[in-house]
């Protein structure tokens, strides 16, 4: 092994040993360094952004197989990426305004990239788990960095035992797998199981059970809304984007390159997470008064709609669900920007009525997160109505009319609680104002609107993008 | 690009401007754009009329395929003969003229741009269902018209009135839709096309079959056309569906008589003419027309002679006019009929923009009995009134002596068995329409004035944008009928002008019966009509307080008249009411209790007891979560385990 | 009976045996001793495979530090387990039926085990003969070469432990005194001392 044939995997390499090298400045300079790590982070992001988009396009094996780069991971890296650096961006004012001072999250949070930087390109089944741990463990630190606050640290600890309960299903459908086909490599254990047998789907679930707790599928949902409500709010953004998104890409790529000849029998369990995902998401969000927990079950509900395009199982379907994430990401991180912002000189406000009359006192902000919330309820002609179209189009084309028959309804309850805001910003009587947005969060939510806007006017680049990323596992 | 596109689509033009850009543009330009669109397309359609009835230039301008579903294919296009040519001259004409009077009219009205905005939308409907090559393409211009129409009515939607009379009209004309669009089902049913070619040349192969409707078997053709003439009779107010049309006159006086007396009302006729060579294959149907017809004439006729209202004389005139109309189309001389419309057209206008011009003299005054002696006051109204009325009442060689008289006749020769109550009714309505024209200008313009002195002495001539179209609409009024007598009522005319744009029956014989019969016939109307000037003479001018006593002595009957024959009061307490009752069950008990309850209501309220229970779901506990998601593996294994694997 | 399958039984049923103890124990400190039992049987079960190394790791690790720090963590925590425990009969019946579920799940997959004709051959890394290289070689030969990656990311799995260790327990509270050895050692005779004369009756 020449260090040539690392090339394909500098990006992680300069986010684990930027990392690093963070970590030690700040150690040894102390807590007064966080501004420079927090920077330094964004840079190291920046970096492997950039060497990202010039890796060629021709896809690239590493390590015996078991780590691929092609262009279905440099799509997710590059979203992971996205989200990482908004979710960094939005931290920083926050925890200025909190008198939280920890260089460690900045560090925490690369080293989570790396891990989901590993998902995305695993090709078999040990580079999975290990991927999941990676980023797994560093969510539960983040979820618990603000330790003096009860239900941040009650929400790591849950997030930390659940969490901890999924990896022993994985792992046990993991080994279920390897026990049936005698492989870990995705390739290998797709020329094995040819066909379905007791063991062999048994493993399947255990396996899936897994990756859909990381997606945060029902019925494997239940951390979502406590950890998303305690943990600090940019943590939850980050939450919401960066690890939804690898978690979807693992889960795409193990369904789609692992178990192509048994796709009948994965299919019946993507469609029934997806579809109680999207009908839980609907239904409990109505009943929430913290916004943080409603855009839990938000989020819910769109892994639920994600999940409709893999269900057939195609290229178009995997596209769809690239799309779907993007979209999705752009959305999520404009929706939190909202939620960073609602402050008052008491503190963090989290409650949706206290955004009563936002309409009148911050017109700008109240119209971006109205349009950000029609896009999540997929009115058309915001990106979010195109998300779900090609999911729900691909659906219909693999012939799986129920599931996207119940999508649509349940889009459409779904749609009740988004605009349930849009009225108590519109219509009700204003509460007080918010204090005035930071510069960092106002300008991931300006980048979420425009992008959430003006999708339809030149969706081109991201769906041939898509298009290409989900040949590529094909 | 054809001049037809032009003639049908100016005004559309017209209508997106001033209704768009109004408020930008302002009222002046506004008025000016459609005035001057209208206008342009008023000269090309008189161009068309020669072009099409004298040099027999017919065509068919394909625009666009409309709706192809299955069999059903509508195609969007111009059909231009004689017929529509006809038409053309009558809408665009009145139209430019009620633009071009309307801006003196409503000079002082704050929404004019909307006001010529749906002035030429109107238009635009009326000239749309006029060209139409297929019935579809005509419903959309007879539900324009419709629309424009309810529009125009509801102008001034501040007057309660204005707003109850818009509603009826439209509910009234629901009714005759009704029918209409069954008719269309109908003839696509049996004939599997909606366009008028088709439908001509397959309509002989209809004869002797039957529709089954309501358990029994009924003649095809028959049901056809009579659905249709429903959907007649609304548009043009024929008995029973007339009680919207004087209620109309809550409109401003010029959307009154382009609407309610030159165009739309006209639609139903029109309508009828172009499916001539249908309703000749149904004998019974055109029974039913006569019958309705004459009806309509005495019956209109009657009411109008006790009203007070200046436009509501006038809109009873135009109800009773538009009967003759039907009789002539019902006795088969459907080139009468479509004469009398022809100049109908102009001395009803004219007599509207008249009386238009009377009520702007006075201030929005219309009671007649506030009226009188306003002769010296605005005596070119008054002379351009006083034509209209001749025209009217067919004084000899004005234009509604031949046009009238040549309906009379033709009921006298006409050959179904309601011709001879047409007849009748025909000649007495011609007495009635006498006596009531020359009441309206006698209470008007002659005697002494009832008005109190400010608004007689302020009464004063119209400005000279409003007595141009005057002018113009009593020369035609004047010269019409006898200038075009020989293409409407001769045979050889006829045959020549129209050509195949009407049913020829055995080479128009009806127009041959009627120029033999008996001498005396000819000479009736006019003698019915010097006795109704004679009569109306000596009530109103001579013995003033004859009516009164009269009116007083035959109490019930003039009671009777006055109410409209009861009509309003008899629907109100049949339709109205019921339909008032019903809708409250059904809003209260039906809406409110049984959808809302089990529906909207109901489901959201369902949806809210699911979300509490998922919401109660989550505890908190860890262990009820690491349960839940046992739970979850578990119901998937089992699921495989009982399904079996693949 | 042969004695390897002697001791397999024995080991299996004893590991099976302690491990429904750790969760069935009404004390947790017998619980986590219940659980060193379990540890030390499955590193029999592994020594019976010839697994020595892994078994040597099993008894270290688990038992020696994990197990070790379990119990002292309970012992230190003050949790009225008989309080927690309540709740447990609650859950009993939905348990014992999730509990079937997995028990029937597995004899199923017991059942129908067949190894496929073409497992063998898809096995990257054949283990090697244990008469020529000894466990730990022959984990050493591939978890530094082909697997580094893996022993790579397994590695900064655990920074991130640790880290998040540190970030969450580690208190840097302003009122304590500590020990700053280095100036300890700096310290000399003058600035540790100073000399101050003091006037009768006045103080300093």
């Amino acid at each position: 092994m020449t260090l040539n044939s690392l090339m394909p995997v500098l990006p992680e390499l300069v986010v684990v040993i930027g990392a690093m090298l963070l970590l030690m400045l700040g150690v040894f300079r102390g807590e007064g360094s966080t501004p420079i790590v927090e920077v330094g982070a964004l840079v190291v992001i920046a970096i492997a952004a950039v060497l990202i988009f010039m890796q060629p396009s021709a896809p690239a094996e590493l390590f015996g197989g078991s780590i691929v780069i092609d262009a279905f991971a440099r799509f997710f890296k590059i979203l992971i990426l996205i989200g990482a650096a908004a979710a960094l961006v939005m931290s920083m004012p926050f925890w200025r305004n909190h008198k939280l001072n920890r260089f460690e999250f900045s560090v925490v949070v690369l080293l989570s990239v790396a891990g989901m930087m590993v998902m995305v390109s695993a090709r078999d089944l040990i580079a999975l788990y290990l991927g999941i741990e990676l980023m797994s463990l560093a969510l539960y630190v983040i979820a618990a960095i603000d330790r003096e606050n009860v239900r941040s640290t009650e929400a790591g600890l849950k997030y930390f035992v659940l969490g901890a309960l999924s990896s022993g299903m994985l792992l046990y459908g993991a080994s279920l797998v390897y026990g049936f086909t005698g492989t870990v490599s995705f390739a290998g254990i797709a020329a094995a199981a040819k066909s379905p047998s007791t063991g062999l789907v048994f493993g399947i679930v255990f396996l899936f059970a897994g990756l859909a707790f990381k997606v945060s599928a029902v019925p494997f949902h239940m951390w979502t809304p406590d950890v998303y409500e305690g943990a600090p709010t940019p943590v939850t953004a980050f939450f919401a984007a960066a690890p939804k998104v690898a978690a979807i890409a693992l889960f795409v790529r193990v369904a789609v390159s692992a178990f192509p000849n048994i796709a009948l029998s994965w299919q019946q369990i993507i469609v029934f997470i997806s579809i109680a995902s999207m009908v839980l998401g609907a239904f409990a969000a109505i009943g929430q008064k913290n916004i943080k927990r409603l855009l839990a079950y938000s989020s819910i509900g769109h892994v639920g709609f994600a999940l409709v395009g893999l269900a057939p199982g195609t290229a178009e379907g995997v596209s769809g669900v690239l799309i779907y994430m993007t979209i999705y990401l752009a959305m999520t991180l404009g929706t939190f920007a909202v939620v960073i912002a609602m402050r008052r000189d008491g503190g963090q406000i989290e409650e949706i009525d206290q955004l009563a009359g936002l309409s009148r006192t911050q017109p700008v902000m109240a119209f971006v997160l109205a349009a950000l919330l029609f896009s999540l309820a997929g009115i058309p002609p915001l990106a979010g109505f195109f998300a779900k179209f090609y999911v729900f189009l691909a659906a219909i084309q693999g012939k799986f009319y129920a599931l996207a028959v119940i999508g649509v309804l349940a889009s459409v309850v779904g749609a009740y609680y988004y605009l349930r805001i849009v009225k108590i910003m519109y219509i009700d009587e204003p509460a007080q104002r918010f204090l005035p947005m930071p510069r960092a969060v106002a300008f991931v939510l300006a980048l979420s609107g425009a992008f959430t806007i003006l999708f339809f006017v030149y969706p081109g680049p991201l769906v041939a993008a898509a298009d290409a990323a989900a040949k590529s596992l094909f | 690009m054809t001049m037809y596109h032009f003639i049908v689509f100016l005004p559309l033009a017209g209508a997106l401007i001033a209704g768009l850009f109004g408020r930008v543009l302002g009222a002046r330009p506004s008025e000016i754009v459609t005035t001057v669109f209208l206008m342009i397309a008023a000269g090309l359609s008189w161009v068309a009329f020669f072009d099409v009835g004298f040099y027999g230039k017919d065509l068919r301008v394909p625009l666009f395929t409309w709706i192809s579903a299955g069999d059903l294919k509508v195609e969007w296009a111009l059909r231009v003969d004689t017929l529509t040519a006809v038409m053309l001259i009558v809408v665009n004409s009145v139209s430019a003229l009620v633009h071009l009077y309307s801006i003196g009219y409503m000079h002082e009205d704050p929404h004019r741009p909307r006001f010529f905005a749906y002035l030429s939308l109107f238009t635009f409907a009326m000239l749309a269902l006029v060209t139409a090559d297929n019935l579809v393409q005509l419903f959309f211009g007879w539900e324009g018209v419709g629309l424009a129409s309810y529009l125009l009515i509801g102008f001034w939607y501040q007057k309660p009135e204005a707003n109850a009379a818009a509603i009826k009209a439209f509910v009234v004309n629901r009714v005759g839709d009704f029918g209409f669009a069954l008719g269309i089902f109908a003839v696509f049913a049996m004939i599997g096309s909606v366009g008028f070619e088709t439908i001509f040349a397959e309509a002989k192969s209809l004869t002797g079959k039957t529709i089954h409707i309501f358990g029994g078997n009924f003649d095809a053709l028959t049901v056809i056309c009579l659905l249709l003439f429903v959907g007649a009779m609304g548009k043009s107010a024929q008995f029973l569906l007339h009680t919207w049309l004087p209620d109309a006159m809550e409109g401003p006086t010029p959307v009154s008589a382009l609407i309610h007396a030159a165009t739309m009302v006209t639609a139903g006729v029109f309508m009828v003419a172009r499916l001539s060579p249908l309703f000749e294959l149904a004998p019974s149907a055109l029974t039913v027309v006569t019958f309705f017809g004459a009806t309509t004439a005495f019956f209109a006729a009657t009411v109008g002679l006790v009203q007070n209202d200046i436009k509501r004389v006038i809109a009873y005139s135009t109800c009773s006019q538009l009967g003759y109309m039907f009789v002539a189309m019902g006795v088969g001389a459907y080139s009468v009929g479509m004469f009398h419309l022809f100049t109908h057209a102009a001395f009803k206008a004219l007599l509207f923009l008249g009386a238009g011009s009377v009520i702007h003299a006075m201030h929005h005054e219309q009671d007649m009995r506030n009226m009188g002696g306003l002769w010296k006051k605005i005596p070119f109204t008054y002379a351009m009134m006083f034509i209209g009325t001749i025209a009217l009442t067919g004084f000899p060689f004005t234009a509604g002596y031949f046009s009238k008289d040549a309906i009379i006749e033709a009921a006298f020769a006409g050959h179904n068995s309601m011709a001879a109550y047409a007849f009748y009714m025909t000649v007495i309505a011609a007495a009635l329409t006498s006596f009531y024209s020359w009441r309206l200008v006698f209470m008007t313009f002659h005697g002494e004035t009832r008005a109190d002195h400010h608004t007689y002495d302020h009464a004063h001539e119209s400005p000279l944008v409003m007595l141009i179209p005057l002018a113009i609409l009593a020369t035609g009024a004047l010269v019409l009928g006898f200038a075009f007598k020989g293409v409407f009522i001769y045979e050889e005319g006829v045959e020549k002008f129209f050509r195949h744009s009407l049913f020829s029956h055995d080479n128009w014989h009806i127009l041959h019966a009627m120029h033999e019969i008996p001498g005396w016939v000819p000479w009736l109307p006019t003698v019915m009509m010097a006795g109704g000037f004679l009569v109306s003479y000596w009530f109103y001018m001579v013995n003033p307080r004859l009516p009164v006593a009269l009116a007083k002595q035959q109490d019930v009957l003039y009671r009777f008249l006055l109410n409209k024959w009861y009509f309003d009061e008899i629907y109100d307490f049949l339709f109205v009411r019921p339909a008032k009752a019903v809708g409250r069950f059904l809003w209260k008990k039906g809406d409110g209790w049984l959808i809302d309850g089990f529906g909207p209501n109901g489901v959201s309220a369902r949806v809210l007891d699911v979300t509490r229970g998922v919401v109660r779901l989550q505890t908190g506990y860890l262990y009820h979560y690491a349960f839940v998601m046992l739970i979850g593996v578990a119901a998937l294994i089992t699921w495989f385990l009982f399904k079996g694997a693949a | 009976m042969t004695v390897p399958a002697f001791f397999f039984y024995l080991f299996s049923a004893v590991a099976v045996a302690s491990a429904f103890m750790v969760i069935a124990g009404r004390n947790p400190v017998h619980s986590v001793l219940w659980l060193i039992l379990t540890f030390v049987n499955a590193a029999g079960l592994f020594l019976l495979i010839g697994a020595e190394f892994l078994a040597m790791i099993l008894v270290v690790v688990y038992v020696g530090a994990v197990a070790v720090l379990f119990l002292f963590v309970v012992m230190m925590l003050d949790v009225d387990f008989a309080e927690l425990r309540e709740g447990f009969l609650q859950y009993l019946p939905i348990g014992a039926l999730v509990g079937l579920v997995f028990l029937v799940e597995l004899v199923l997959v017991v059942g129908t085990w067949a190894v496929g004709p073409g497992i063998a051959s898809a096995i990257k890394a054949p283990i090697p003969n244990a008469s020529q290289v000894t466990n730990t070689e022959a984990i050493g030969r591939v978890l530094y070469t082909t697997y580094v990656h893996y022993f790579q990311i397994a590695g900064l799995v655990l920074l991130v432990a640790m880290i998040g260790a540190i970030v969450l327990t580690l208190h840097h509270r302003v009122n304590v005194k500590r020990q700053n050895i280095s100036s300890q050692n700096a310290r000399t005779r003058d600035t540790a001392i100073e000399v101050v004369k003091v006037k009768t009756g006045e103080g300093i």
